[in-house]
């Protein structure tokens, strides 16, 4: 089991914790990766707002890179999933806007793309490719006193048109992990919601009130610590989660500080493989994690 | 086979709390939730309200929840729904004022498609009202605006994207996604002659910046009308329009210079070129700077990784062919 990977800004960038854990996770279970060299970025639907055809001619670059090696893609941000697959999928489908963006790149770089790698985000690898029953033989410590609240983020699920993996409406394959990790699913309805992410600079009542309202649900449920496969969901929530306590609707005397740890997918799958907190970069964390540690360690 | 369908009530002549019914009904591969509804309003409980007309995803009136998801019930399958979620949970659609039942208060998104001049202004004078003449030598632009118009104008108002919407949740002023789908529909028309006040008039707060991209809209729209990919559109438009000096269009052209210069995203540098200018905005964010600094979150700003030649060459590539 071989794939390209394609860590993405964020995890080489703000959240270093994410590449870290991962590294660590994909040994133990026997994942082996490539990285991606001089991986470029995949322009985050951004790009895509400036230059629909410059955003291809990127992708269609990394898409190339992965083909050249001979191997699938793997991913660890929602974001670079949504936008690296659904250009792939555009890509592969329509072979008229794939010749023309290979006439282009072939001319900038010398490389083409003919359309056979596939883009798989770890979390789909895990359940589909890898399997849960495998998963769960390597599981070393069950995180059965955990509720995980899964936190899917926009792109790993929308547009259905780009993504087939999760029914967007009722996707599972989080909920399968966090159980094939020994720990209890919360049901909750912002799980499939915006985090606010893409307008924190310019909009930030908006992001703070889906920060906000996103945790607040979690906990109000029942969870301990939410997980996501989006490393700018991480930051959201992670990183302006204090603030966005202004924004919810407490009872008389509660807390507006809702200390709800953020977890990255490989760091919750990291804690059951057995590694610690510190292994898993939880320190580069603003809300902190101890709580989980306390929990598992039965205090 | 028999089902049974949980439906959300309301009705404030009765009593003032939310309700639950349950109704077991008879349904095969074709009914439909509209089918199947009509049947309870007619032979079980008249109490029921709902709006509906068409019966065939035309009219665009009877919107609801199911299953949590906003639908038109004339489109839903109880069979699929059934396969795919194995129940049947009907609401009112989210984020509105119930009146009755599945009948809410649609009068805010009505005003919403209004503020955005909802029709073709021929001349700066017809926007004070008065009625204009069709001419012939006006058709001959619009041979070519259904490429142009990328579906915008099959909206059938049903609200669903409204509905759906993860700014309205948050933010009620927001103009929306059918509303924003049809001021694109008439930025875009030929005929139209107050483009640049109407991209100017979207720059405001609650207008085409507001949206976080979440791509609810595109996932329920029933005709696909894709609104996100509209509001796209006009984001494209109206940098291409001069207007590029707030920190919104910022956030997309410092976004690429930066990704052309360094090949990835930087993750630091952004927000300052995003913010220079804006003075009050970037000094504010100087204590988040600093935290995230201290817990390595922050990448060195003026980072210039090598080997990214072939990226610039696709950056070039694509500035010569612009310009």
């Amino acid at each position: 089991m071989k794939y390209a990977y394609y860590p993405g800004c964020a995890a080489k960038g703000a959240t270093p914790e994410l590449h870290q854990a991962t590294l660590k996770v994909v040994e133990r279970l026997g994942i082996e990766i490539v990285e991606i060299d001089n991986f470029n970025c995949c322009g985050a639907g951004v790009i895509t707002e400036a230059d629909p055809d410059l955003a291809y001619l990127l992708n269609a670059k990394t898409l190339a890179a992965a083909e050249a090696l001979g191997l699938d893609i793997m991913t660890v941000c929602g974001t670079c999933q949504g936008t690296l697959g659904g250009i792939n999928k555009v890509l592969q489908t329509d072979e008229t806007l794939r010749n023309r963006i290979n006439v282009s790149l072939k001319e900038a770089t010398g490389l083409a793309y003919n359309g056979t790698v596939a883009v798989k985000h770890l979390q789909w690898i895990l359940v589909q490719d890898y399997g849960l029953d495998t998963l769960k033989r390597a599981v070393v410590l069950p995180l059965n006193k955990l509720a995980i609240a899964p936190f899917y983020g926009c792109y790993i699920l929308r547009p259905a048109s780009a993504v087939r993996f999760d029914n967007w409406e009722n996707p599972q394959s989080l909920e399968k992990l966090i159980k094939a990790l020994g720990a209890e699913p919360v049901l909750y309805d912002g799980r499939t919601k915006c985090c606010g992410f893409p307008v924190f600079l310019e909009k930030e009542e908006i992001a703070l009130g889906m920060v906000g309202s996103r945790v607040a649900e979690a906990k109000g449920q029942g969870a301990n610590a939410m997980v996501t496969p989006c490393p700018l969901c991480h930051m959201s929530l992670d990183i302006y989660q204090e603030r966005s306590g202004e924004k919810i609707e407490i009872a008389p005397g509660q807390d507006r500080k809702m200390n709800m740890p953020i977890l990255h997918l490989p760091q919750l799958l990291g804690l059951a493989l057995g590694f610690t907190a510190k292994e898993l970069g939880m320190k580069h964390h603003f809300v902190s994690t101890a709580s989980i540690d306390d929990r598992l360690e039965g205090k | 086979m028999r089902t049974q369908i949980t439906v959300q009530r309301f009705n404030p002549d009765r009593t003032p709390e939310h309700f639950v019914s349950n109704y077991s009904i008879e349904c095969d591969r074709g009914t439909t939730l509209l089918s199947a509804l009509l049947h309870i309003k007619n032979q079980i409980d008249g109490t029921l309200t709902f709006r509906a007309s068409c019966r065939a995803a035309i009219c665009g009136s009877c919107l609801m929840q199911v299953n949590g998801v906003q639908k038109l019930a004339c489109r839903v399958s109880l069979h699929e729904e059934l396969e795919t979620r194995g129940r049947l949970e009907i609401g009112p659609m989210a984020n509105m004022l119930v009146i009755k039942d599945m009948v809410v208060e649609l009068a805010s998104f009505w005003k919403k498609i209004k503020a955005i001049t909802p029709y073709v202004v021929a001349d700066e004078g017809a926007a004070s009202g008065a009625p204009t003449r069709q001419r012939a030598q006006q058709a001959a632009p619009l041979q070519n605006i259904h490429e142009e118009l990328h579906n915008a104008d099959g909206c059938i108002m049903c609200a669903a994207c409204l509905s759906a919407c993860a700014t309205f949740e948050v933010s009620p002023g927001f103009l929306g996604p059918a509303a924003l789908a049809k001021a694109y529909r008439f930025v875009v028309d030929p005929r139209d002659k107050v483009r640049q006040d109407r991209l100017m008039m979207l720059q405001e707060d609650h207008g085409i910046w507001d949206c976080v991209r979440c791509n609810f809209c595109v996932s329920v729209c029933p005709k696909e009308v894709a609104p996100m990919e509209q509001i796209v559109r006009l984001r494209r438009l109206s940098i291409a329009a001069g207007l590029n000096e707030s920190v919104e269009a910022a956030h997309i052209t410092q976004f690429t210079k930066v990704v052309g210069e360094e090949g990835r995203l930087n993750e630091t540098r952004l927000p300052v070129l995003m913010l220079w200018g804006h003075w009050r905005k970037l000094f504010r964010m100087i204590p988040l700077a600093i935290k995230m600094f201290l817990r390595g979150k922050a990448p060195f700003p003026f980072k210039r990784p090598k080997g990214y030649k072939q990226v610039q060459a696709i950056f070039k590539s694509r500035t010569d062919r612009n310009r």
